[in-house]
């Protein structure tokens, strides 16, 4: 099994191509869900400066305070990084303190999503107002019920490293969990630079011209 | 684990239906995709009579136009998505892991969710029927009919949940026969040595798992403003409804891809058997068939040469449609290729094989003449249409997916199916297929309007709608020849052996029914036809397929001499089904609206919490239980 011996561990059965059956299959849903949010992306943006009143995009967005969520969701990805790299090496108390980390800036990410939506709502932007609104929340609120999933899945995994049951056989299991964790925080970065720096660039040549 | 003990031993009728209901196994699987799709069929089937018999003379009004319109919609959502898709997942279950040498599918219990799923999705769809009328806006659903305004009823609801349903489900599968063919195969059973049923079943998977989550997000963005009052395709607040139908064809396209490619992957499986040759040009037939999966993505918008998309765009599209034609022209040549100098022998398998590529020509040729966009501007909305689809999806899958019924039955049974019954089931269907949809052309050109209920006496089409009538009439009798057919065979038909047909796959080494864990030692591959080439190993030689010599990976691992592993019975996938069915029903009643009013519906949101919460814990369930077990 070169094959496997060299992608770092043993599948459970061998393989036609030496890569573990579980990878794979998250490697092609990845593939997948690359569409879903394309779609949800794309209708974004043939709806973008459509809308018949505000609020516009330029008018609400706060790229200081997105910008510290964004930070932060990366920060969890390294954080991420970090706890897999501790269980490879079999210290899994400093694996649960690093998964631990990654699962608190996940929900510091969604604490500011929460507030941000509330934040809109108040200044009278909600999915029903105008097209902006009814794309903004859907796209960024798929993207939250993505990242809720990697959190209450992150989480199980620290549980059942407390308990013991994460040992060296189930490195697989905790590598699979980062590829989906890295996978949400990278198609935060595009719908960033979608709809908050594009928006609030394209908004402000629009007041300046 | 007692559910493991009652699935060696059955006793009582309870006992029996347990195992059904829990099995993972991926023939089991199989055949309940294929018996659940075919009582879909005959649905769709029924509606279809009835629309036929409404149309059978002009001016009748037995069906009223509000009825006619749920029965086309409905027909078409059925035959595609309850019909035809899940009759080739019945295909890919049973006969996938047997020709590439595989105990089971990658991931057997996610195997049973899918299949789970799939029911609770068709189930759903069809009580639109007695909750206040099914979807009515056509099996396409455009924008802006869907909508609340013209639309107040519950039927789009129903229809586009029971969709996100049925894409779970299908999506779940296509990642598993990604996984199984990846990664499952015999050792030596490198890509090029795989059969063309496995290559088709493989690029299927690809175009699924691809084109479903657009369709997904579609019907998000329909369910999400019928819902809640979204903008997504509402024309007051300045969007463009025309999305839909670029997210709905942007899907729909590969979605006949997804249809036809597992059929021509069957009739490359007959035909070189019959024709008693190996198939000629092999690789030009796998291929094509990835081009024609990957051209599947750039054509979608010749469904829309009217909508006003512009010049430079009708053209582009109508030079991609008339592009794919060159890999399917080149799969037609190399069946015919095939056929040619061969010794064949007209089983009934062949028969509809060789009527598959018929009919699907003119089916093809009638496709590229709507390829053109001007002449599409005359045949848009026509009959002419409802020809060409009908001649690509029944006269190509539908027949191609008959020619599989006949070639594996034997494999799935032990028994044969009566060659005499088979024979005049296929005349019959032959017959009544080209009476029903042949007249549609003329009809068509002639100006007859699709979807509409009625027609006046004086346009001159009675006579060829009283032939279609007559055909479906046809269609029918061949039906029922079929179904006693397949009971009398089935309890008492000719005892099949291993190997009927005298095959060259796999699947016909083991006996038939196979054994629970198919091969007692998984078999060594050395080439392509790799039983061909065990049974004659010193006849004329059969192409190799890729290099020999070289080490297959898993060829390490002297593969057969370990203790075979079963997955266990579980009854999670199942109860994950009903969860998400139950969240489902609650999606569709989450609001009470009235115009410009959304109220939350406790009810509605009461099932989708515990909807969610049932199908979270059986996961959870899923998680724990240990995944194989027992020894044999």
């Amino acid at each position: 099994m070169a094959q496997a011996a060299h992608a770092g561990h043993a599948p459970e059965h061998p393989t036609s191509t030496g890569l573990d059956n579980r990878k794979l299959l998250m490697w092609i849903f990845l593939g997948s869900d690359c569409l879903f949010f394309g779609s949800l992306i794309a209708t974004y943006l043939i709806n973008y400066g459509k809308s018949l009143v505000g609020p516009y995009p330029h008018e609400i967005l706060d790229i200081p305070v997105t910008s510290v969520s964004t930070f932060v969701l990366l920060l969890s990805s390294f954080m991420f990084v970090l706890s897999l790299a501790a269980h490879t090496k079999g210290d899994y108390r400093a694996f649960r303190v690093w998964v631990l980390c990654t699962v608190v800036l996940g929900c510091t990410f969604l604490g500011f999503q929460v507030f941000e939506f509330q934040q809109f709502v108040h200044e009278g932007l909600t999915p029903r107002t105008n097209l902006f609104g009814t794309t903004f929340f859907t796209l960024t609120g798929f993207h939250g019920a993505h990242v809720t999933i990697g959190v209450v899945w992150l989480l199980s995994l620290f549980f059942l490293s407390l308990r013991g049951k994460l040992g060296p056989d189930k490195n697989l299991s905790v590598d699979i969990a980062g590829l989906y964790w890295h996978f949400v925080d990278v198609v935060w970065i595009v719908i960033f630079t979608v709809i908050y720096l594009s928006g609030v660039v394209a908004g402000a040549k629009a007041a300046g011209g | 684990m007692a559910t493991a003990a009652i699935a060696h031993n059955p006793v009582t009728f309870w006992d029996r239906v347990w195992v059904w209901l829990t099995t993972v196994d991926h023939k089991r699987i199989g055949i309940l995709y294929g018996v659940t799709a075919f009582l879909f069929f005959l649905l769709g089937g029924t509606e279809a009579l009835f629309m036929r018999l409404q149309l059978m003379r002009p001016e009748q009004n037995m069906i009223p136009p509000e009825t006619f319109n749920q029965l086309f919609s409905m027909h078409g959502t059925t035959m595609i998505f309850l019909a035809i898709m899940p009759l080739s997942a019945a295909f890919f279950n049973l006969i996938i892991p047997l020709q590439i040498g595989a105990r089971d599918v990658a991931f057997p219990r996610l195997n049973a969710f899918s299949y789970w799923t799939f029911l609770a999705g068709g189930i759903m769809l069809n009580t639109s029927w007695f909750l206040g009328g099914a979807l009515n806006a056509g099996w396409f659903a455009y924008s802006p009919l869907t909508g609340l305004t013209f639309n107040p009823g519950h039927g789009v609801d129903f229809w586009a949940i029971s969709l996100i349903l049925l894409g779970i489900a299908s999506t779940a599968a296509g990642l598993n026969f990604i996984v199984t063919i990846v990664n499952m195969r015999a050792p030596g059973m490198t890509l090029t040595r795989m059969p063309v049923f496995v290559w088709m079943t493989l690029v299927v998977s690809f175009l699924i798992v691809t084109a479903f989550p657009v369709i997904t997000v579609a019907l998000i963005e329909l369910a999400f403003d019928r819902a809640f009052g979204f903008n997504f395709f509402n024309v007051t607040a300045g969007s463009n409804p025309i999305l839909w139908q670029h997210l709905f064809w942007v899907f729909g396209h590969p979605e006949v891809y997804i249809l036809i490619l597992p059929a021509m992957g069957i009739v490359s499986e007959v035909l070189p058997t019959f024709a008693r040759k190996p198939l000629f040009g092999y690789m030009f037939i796998v291929f094509s068939g990835i081009s024609i999966g990957i051209m599947g993505w750039m054509v979608w918008a010749h469904h829309m040469f009217t909508v006003g998309m512009g010049p430079v765009a009708n053209t582009m599209f109508t030079l991609t449609t008339i592009t794919i034609a060159v890999p399917t022209g080149v799969k037609i040549f190399n069946w015919i290729g095939t056929l040619w100098g061969g010794s064949i022998e007209y089983k009934t398998a062949m028969l509809f094989a060789v009527g598959f590529i018929a009919m699907f020509i003119i089916g093809g040729l009638s496709g590229l003449m709507h390829a053109v966009s001007p002449s599409d501007a005359q045949q848009q909305d026509t009959y002419f249409i409802v020809a060409h689809i009908h001649y690509v999806l029944f006269g190509g899958s539908i027949l191609g997916i008959f020619a599989g019924i006949y070639y594996w039955f034997p494999k799935a049974t032990g028994r044969l199916l009566g060659e005499g019954m088979g024979k005049l089931h296929f005349w019959l269907t032959f017959v009544g297929f080209n009476l029903t949809f042949m007249p549609m052309h003329f009809l068509g050109l002639d100006g007859m309007p699709r979807r509409q209920s009625t027609y006046a006496a004086d346009m001159g089409w009675n006579l060829w709608n009283m032939v279609e009538t007559i055909g479906v009439f046809i269609l029918l009798a061949s039906l029922l020849v079929f179904l006693y057919n397949f009971f009398r065979s089935g309890r008492s038909g000719q005892q099949a052996g291993a190997d009927p047909w005298d095959a060259r796959t796999l699947e016909w080494a083991i006996p038939s029914p196979p054994p629970e864990h198919n091969f007692d030692t998984i078999p060594q591959v050395h080439g392509r036809d790799a039983f061909w080439e065990q049974k004659h190993p010193h006849a004329v030689p059969v192409p190799a397929g890729g290099a020999n010599g070289q080490l297959h990976p898993a060829e390490h691992h002297g593969a057969g001499h370990e203790p075979i592993h079963m997955p266990n019975p579980s009854y999670w996938p199942l109860l994950v089904s009903v969860g998400l069915c139950i969240a489902g029903y609650g999606l569709i009643y989450i609001t009470h609206r009235s115009p410009g009013a959304f109220g939350l519906n406790l009810g509605g949101l009461a099932a989708i919490v515990v909807g969610v919460a049932f199908a979270a814990i059986s996961t959870f369930g899923w998680y724990k239980q240990p995944a194989a077990g027992s020894e044999h």
